[in-house]
C-alpha cells in the first residue's frame, strides 16, 4: 500500500539513512524497532512527507509519488502520529480534532457538528475526555488520546504511529492495541515504532529492525522472540542487560527520611527511608504522585506537611538544600525541563553546578574541561560540541542530562523515568551506571514505569497509588504481578478489599 | 563518493548562513556609513558623528539594559516614561537644593543620587510585580509607562521643569564635555556596553539570565531562582535609565510631557535588530549597540539628503526593522 523503495537520506555531512526498503501492507502492523538515532523516525517522517529524502522513491499503491509535504501525503491517506505532541494547547478537543477542516455550515463553523463527531471518535477510543475540554487541561495521556483521535477521524490508509504508548498506562494500552485491530481490519495499515519489544511481539504482524541507518532484517513477528528483536536492534547479545545485583547490608546506615510528606493534589502523607547502597525503586500507575512526591522531596515543589531530612536534623525545603545535603534530582521531562535544547552542551552541562565554576565569573576553562570528561565518562556521542542539543539522539541527551546532574557530585541520586524513549545500548549504560554508583557507596531511587526495569535494578520496590505508598516489596517479592496488585489497590494500604 | 562532499558543502554553507546573521548587524551598519558618506560628505566629519554618537548614547545606554530584560524572556514598556519622570524629579531636586548654599558639586551629587535610586527603586517595583504579582511584563509595564509619563506632567504642571540656571552652567559639561573629542555621553555607552558584555557573556548571573529566558522550567529545575534573576535584571535595566538621565538632563536643561517620548520603542527596536532573540534566551550586547547606531545614522543621513523627506524616518526605522528579523529568522522555522 505504502513503499519506501531505497531510501537515503542525509543532514549535512552526517548520513542517516542508508537505501532502506520499508513496506507496509494493507490491514497489517508493521513494528518498526531500533536504537535511537537508528533513523526510524526519519524514516517515518520521509513516508509521511514531512521530510525530503535525498533518494529513493515512494510507491502508494505501486504509483511512484513525491509526498511534497504533509497535506500531500494526507491527501493519499497517510498520516503520522508524533512523538511530540502537535496539539494547539489553548483551544479545545474537537476544535484540535478537527484542526484544518473545520465542518461549516453557512460560512460558520458548526460546533455542535464538531462536538458530536468529536465524541463519536472518542468514545470509540473509550477515552471519556470532554471535547469541549481545552488540550492544556489535559494530561499526558489524555493527549495522547486526543491526537490518535485526530489521526483516525481522517480519512486514514496508512496509519504511522510513533512510540504511542510511551506516556499510556497498561489499561489505555490496552484499549490503543483494540483500536488497532479495528483499524487493521478495516484495511488500514499501521506502522508501530516502538521501545517496548513486548508491545510489538503483541501487536504487530510483521517486524523490520533498523541499525545505524541500515535495514538488518524485515521478519514475520511470529518468527522472532524479543530477544531475538534485542539482538539484532544492538547487534550483540542483551542476555546481561541489567548488571548483577549486590545485597547492601542490612544495617547500613538511612541516609534520606521521608516522613508525611503531602503535596497538595498529587500526594498524602507518603513516608520511607533509603539506606547507603540501596537501590529505591517506585512503581505506579501514571498519575500515581510519584514525579510530585519526588520533587516535593527535593523542594521543587511546595509540600503542605512532611519533613526530608538527610544526615542534618533541619528539613530540606528548597532545591538549594537539597543539594547542598547531597541529594539531585533527575527530571523524567528532559526536553520540558532538564535540557535547553536550543543551546549548545557545554553550557547545558554546567548549569546545576555553575556555583562550583565561579563565584561573579564563570571559569570558561574548567567547564571546556568538564565537558571533556563528561564526553568520556558518559560516552556522549556529539560530531560537533558547538551543535545545539535539540540535534544529539535521545539517548546521548539523557547521558548529557545525567552527566549535568552528576556536576553537583550527589550521594543521593533520584531519577525519574531514566530510560524513557532511548535506546537499548544507553539503556544498559544507564542501568550500569546506577549499579556501580550504588556499590560505590551512592543511594538511588529510581521511578519507573517499566516493570522490568525496576525488578531488574532495585533491591527494594515502594509502590504508590493515587498519591498514598500503599506497600513496599524485597527481594524475591518484587514481581510484576505484587507490583500491580499494590499500584491497582488489590493489596496494601487501602485495598478495595 | 559524490554524496557525502555534497553533504559537507551543505553543511559549510549552513554555519556561513549563520555567521551572517551574527554579523548582519555590523554588515548592515557598515553599508549605511558608506550609504551616508557617498550622499554627502559632511556625514563623515568627525563633528557630524561625534553630534549623532552623543544623541545615541540615551536610547543606547537605555537599549543595554533592555538586552537583559528581552533575554529574560520579559519586555520593559516603560522606559522612555521612566526617564522623564526621573528627569523632572532630578530637576525639582537640584532646584530645590540650589539655594541652600551648598556647593553645585554636592547639588549635583544629590540629585543624580535621587535619580539613580528612584530608577533601580522603579525598575525593581515593575520586577516585582512580574515575579510576585504574576503579571505579564508586557502589561505591568504598559501600565507603568502610563504612570511615569502622568506623574511628570503633573510634576511639571503639564508645562515644562526647567532647571536653574546656575546649576546648568555647572551641570552642562557631563553631556557637552570631551575626552581627545570623544563627548562623555558616548564613553559611558561604550563603558556600559562593555561591562554589559562582560556580565552577559561571562558571569554566571549572565548565563542564568540567558537561561531564564531560554526556558523558565529547564532553569528551575536547574535550581536557578527564576524570580530573583529577573527582578534583577529589571533593576538593571532600572540603573541603566538613570544613567541615561543623568547623562540627558545637562543637554536641555529641562523635562516635559514629551521627554524621552517613543525612547522605549527605540530601545526596543536596537535590541531586535542586533539580533537578540524577542522570545528570550539568545542575547547579542554588540547588536544592540549597532542596532541603536543604525537607528540613529538612518536619521542623520536622511536629514543630509534632500533625497527623501525626513518625514518618513519611521517608516524607514520600520523597514529596517522588519528586514533585520526577516534576515535573522532561522532559515529552518521557514514553513
Amino acid at each position: 500500500m505504502l513503499a519506501g523503495v531505497g531510501i537515503a537520506k542525509s543532514f549535512g555531512p552526517v548520513q542517516v539513512l542508508f537505501g532502506v526498503d520499508f513496506a507496509v501492507d494493507a490491514g497489517e502492523v508493521h513494528a518498526l524497532v531500533g536504537e535511537n538515532g537508528a533513523g526510524k523516525s526519519t524514516l517515518m517522517k520521509i513516508l509521511a512527507g514531512y521530510q525530503p529524502a535525498s533518494s529513493g522513491t515512494i510507491l502508494v499503491n505501486g504509483t511512484p509519488v513525491s509526498l511534497r509535504n504533509s497535506e500531500v501525503a494526507e491527501r493519499h491517506g497517510i498520516v503520522m502520529i508524533h512523538q511530540e505532541f502537535n496539539l494547539a494547547e489553548t483551544m479545545t478537543v474537537a476544535e484540535n480534532i478537527f484542526l484544518g477542516r473545520e465542518i461549516i455550515r453557512r460560512c460558520l463553523i458548526d460546533r455542535p457538528a464538531m462536538r458530536q463527531a468529536s465524541a463519536r471518535v472518542l468514545a470509540e477510543l473509550e477515552c471519556s475526555v470532554d471535547p469541549d475540554a481545552r488540550i492544556s487541561d489535559l494530561s499526558v495521556s489524555e493527549k495522547q488520546m486526543v491526537e490518535i483521535a485526530k489521526a483516525v477521524s481522517r480519512d486514514v490508509r496508512v496509519l504511522i504511529m510513533d512510540e504511542p504508548t510511551a506516556v499510556l498506562t497498561g489499561a489505555e494500552t490496552e484499549v490503543l492495541f483494540r483500536l488497532i485491530r479495528r483499524l487493521t481490519t478495516q484495511g488500514v495499515g499501521v506502522v508501530y515504532i516502538s521501545h517496548k519489544l513486548n508491545e510489538v511481539k503483541a501487536i504487530s504482524d510483521r517486524v523490520t529492525v533498523l541499525r545505524d541507518g541500515r535495514l538488518i532484517v524485515t521478519e514475520a513477528t511470529g518468527a522472532v522472540t524479543p530477544d531475538d528483536i534485542a539482538r539484532l536492534m544492538v547487534g550483540r547479545d542483551m542476555s546481561d542487560m541489567y548488571p548483577q545485583q549486590h545485597r547492601p547490608s542490612d544495617n547500613a546506615p538511612v541516609v534520606l527520611t521521608v516522613e508525611g510528606v503531602s503535596v497538595p493534589g498529587w500526594v498524602e502523607g507518603a513516608s520511607f527511608d533509603l539506606r547507603r547502597g540501596e537501590i529505591l525503586g517506585f512503581a505506579g500507575l501514571i498519575g500515581a504522585g510519584r514525579t510530585e512526591l519526588m520533587e516535593g522531596v527535593v523542594g521543587l515543589r511546595s509540600r503542605s506537611a512532611g519533613r526530608v531530612t538527610a544526615g542534618g536534623a533541619k528539613s530540606i525545603r528548597s532545591y538549594d538544600e537539597a543539594i547542598a545535603a547531597g541529594i539531585a534530582y533527575l527530571t523524567e521531562d528532559r526536553k520540558k525541563r532538564g535540557l535547553l535544547v536550543d543551546k549548545p552542551l557545554t553550557p547545558n552541562l554546567t548549569l546545576l553546578a555553575l556555583p562550583r565554576y565561579g563565584r561573579i565569573f564563570i571559569d570558561l576553562a574548567a567547564e571546556r574541561e568538564a565537558m571533556d570528561k563528561a564526553i568520556d565518562a558518559f560516552e556522549i556521542k556529539a560530531s560537533d560540541i558547538e551543535m545545539k542539543v535539540s540535534s544529539l539522539s535521545g539517548g546521548n541527551q539523557q547521558k548529557l542530562l545525567l552527566a549535568k546532574i552528576m556536576q553537583v557530585e550527589p550521594k543521593i541520586l533520584i531519577v525519574d523515568e531514566p530510560t524513557r524513549g532511548i535506546d537499548v545500548g544507553t539503556k544498559h549504560q544507564i542501568y550500569l551506571f546506577l549499579d556501580e554508583f550504588a556499590r560505590a557507596g551512592g543511594s538511588v531511587i529510581v521511578i519507573s514505569s517499566e516493570m522490568p526495569e525496576l525488578i531488574g535494578l532495585a533491591h527494594r520496590v515502594v509502590v504508590m497509588r493515587e498519591g498514598r505508598v500503599t506497600g513496599a516489596l524485597t527481594g524475591g517479592d518484587i514481581d510484576e504481578t505484587n507490583i500491580v496488585r499494590y499500584a491497582t489497590g488489590l493489596s496494601g494500604v487501602g485495598a478495595d478489599a | 563518493m559524490p554524496e557525502p562532499s555534497h553533504a559537507a558543502h551543505r553543511a559549510s554553507s549552513a554555519r556561513r548562513r549563520a555567521d551572517l546573521k551574527a554579523f548582519g548587524p555590523f554588515i548592515a551598519l557598515a553599508a549605511l556609513i558608506v550609504l551616508g558618506a557617498v550622499v554627502n560628505p559632511v556625514f563623515l566629519t568627525p563633528g557630524n558623528l561625534i553630534n549623532v554618537l552623543t544623541r545615541t548614547a540615551f536610547t543606547g545606554i537605555i537599549a543595554i539594559g533592555g538586552t537583559f530584560i528581552i533575554t529574560t524572556g520579559g519586555i520593559d514598556l516603560s522606559v522612555g516614561s521612566l526617564a522623564a519622570f526621573a528627569s523632572g524629579i532630578m530637576i525639582i531636586v537640584m532646584n530645590a537644593l540650589t539655594p541652600q548654599g551648598l556647593p553645585p558639586f554636592l547639588v549635583v551629587l544629590l540629585g543624580t543620587l535621587a535619580v539613580m535610586a528612584l530608577s533601580v527603586f522603579s525598575g525593581l517595583v515593575n520586577g516585582l510585580l512580574i515575579t510576585r504579582g504574576r503579571i505579564e511584563p508586557f502589561i505591568v509595564t504598559l501600565g507603568t509607562m502610563g504612570i511615569f509619563r502622568s506623574l511628570v506632567t503633573y510634576a511639571a504642571n503639564g508645562g515644562t521643569l526647567s532647571l536653574n540656571t546656575q546649576i546648568r552652567g555647572y551641570y552642562r559639561p557631563v553631556y557637552y564635555g570631551d575626552i581627545l573629542g570623544i563627548t562623555y555621553p558616548i564613553l559611558v555607552f561604550a563603558v556600559v556596553a562593555a561591562i554589559g558584555a562582560i556580565v552577559l557573556y561571562r558571569t554566571r548571573f549572565g548565563r542564568y539570565v540567558t537561561a531564564t529566558g531560554a526556558n523558565e522550567e529547564v532553569a528551575r529545575y536547574s535550581a536557578i531562582h527564576v524570580d530573583r534573576i529577573k527582578l534583577a535584571a529589571y533593576g538593571l535595566q532600572g540603573l541603566c535609565v538613570g544613567l541615561a538621565v543623568f547623562l540627558y538632563v545637562p543637554r536641555l536643561g529641562s523635562a516635559s510631557a514629551t521627554t524621552g517620548l517613543g525612547w522605549e520603542l527605540e530601545a526596543i527596536a536596537a535590541v531586535i535588530i542586533g539580533g537578540t532573540l524577542m522570545k528570550g534566551g539568545s542575547a547579542r550586547i554588540w547588536g544592540t549597540v549597532a542596532g541603536a547606531i543604525i537607528l540613529a545614522l538612518i536619521d542623520n543621513i536622511l536629514n543630509l539628503t534632500g533625497a527623501i523627506s525626513v518625514y518618513l524616518n519611521s517608516a524607514i526605522q520600520g523597514c529596517i526593522i522588519i528586514i533585520a528579523v526577516l534576515v535573522q529568522r532561522d532559515a529552518k522555522s521557514r514553513p
